[in-house]
């Protein structure tokens, strides 16, 4: 089987938009839903190279990507942020126990 | 070939990521997620973000997490998920199944496409220059709120949260007080 690098790139797309799919569904954790979204964000990196590169503008996907990582890393230190304030306040990272709350 | 197996390995860590039971092995099988994409990127030309995604998203990004980890604690929940796990299992295959069918099946016919003379710096500074702007203001406003979040929580000058927390630390003082005065009084 020859598989072209765009197919193969588009393969890993996926795997990694599933896996982080299936993360966000079954994590409870809050930093471990931060690691989810990380994940779902490395695919999108991966998608808008091998686009950049199957087009024949890798300069413009690039530059895509890299605002994409800008990006996936201040969502990454809020939720950080977020998740070490919420453990401080309520003694829990547990998104069902959190759910829960009141007040 | 080697990109095909370096993105297997990458499917695999992440999928270890999202299974690991600690966060710290969480974290650092992330790292690796991070690290081979950066490498199969720099296989697929993207040079410069391929260093970018390795500096940022294998070590700062890591780094954060274990920072983070340090101060909540890395305790281990009892089991159970938000979904049930065949449900989630179900979804995400069938997630991955639909949207494979639809990426692969649109997939255009493999045509060589002719590389634009163009330079990363001038497509990233001049052509893009808007999104410059937005990941400055992102840096810029995620850093502030990083140390806003990090920062410790202190009483107001006045209002009722400083008068309760004074009123407290008098009461608590005049009780050791009595104590004190209590131990002296008894030997005698």
């Amino acid at each position: 089987m020859n598989l072209s690098p765009f197919t193969i790139a588009l393969i890993g797309v996926v795997g990694l938009l599933g896996v982080g799919f299936y993360g966000l569904l079954v994590s409870r954790n809050l930093i471990k839903v931060v690691v989810c979204l990380q994940i779902l964000a490395k695919a999108a990196l991966l998608a808008l190279v091998a686009a950049g590169q199957i087009s024949g503008h890798i300069d413009l996907g690039q530059s895509l990507a890299l605002t994409v990582i800008v990006a996936d890393t201040i969502v990454a230190v809020m939720g950080i942020a977020l998740g070490v304030q919420i453990r401080r306040r309520t003694g829990t990272l547990d998104v069902r126990k959190l759910a829960s709350l009141r007040g | 070939m080697l990109a095909l197996l370096l993105i297997v390995v990458a499917v695999v860590f992440a999928f270890q990521a999202t299974r690991a039971r600690g966060l710290i092995a969480s974290a650092l099988w992330l790292a690796g997620v991070s690290a081979l994409t950066a490498l199969v990127l720099y296989l697929y030309g993207a040079h410069q973000v391929a260093v970018i995604e390795l500096s940022v998203g294998t070590g700062l990004v890591t780094v954060l997490f274990v920072l983070a980890i340090n101060i909540s604690g890395d305790n281990p929940m009892s089991p159970g998920w938000v979904v049930p796990l065949p449900l989630a299992i179900g979804i995400s295959l069938l997630f991955i199944l639909v949207l494979g069918w639809m990426v692969l099946s649109a997939l255009p016919a493999p045509a060589v496409a002719t590389p634009a003379a163009t330079v990363f710096a001038d497509v990233f500074w001049q052509g893009r220059g808007l999104d410059v702007l937005v990941q400055v203001v992102l840096i810029f406003s995620g850093v502030l709120g990083f140390l806003g979040l990090l920062a410790e929580v202190k009483a107001p000058l006045g209002g009722s949260l400083a008068e309760s927390v004074t009123s407290d630390r008098d009461l608590e003082l005049k009780a050791m007080e009595e104590q004190l005065l209590e131990g002296q009084e008894s030997p005698e």
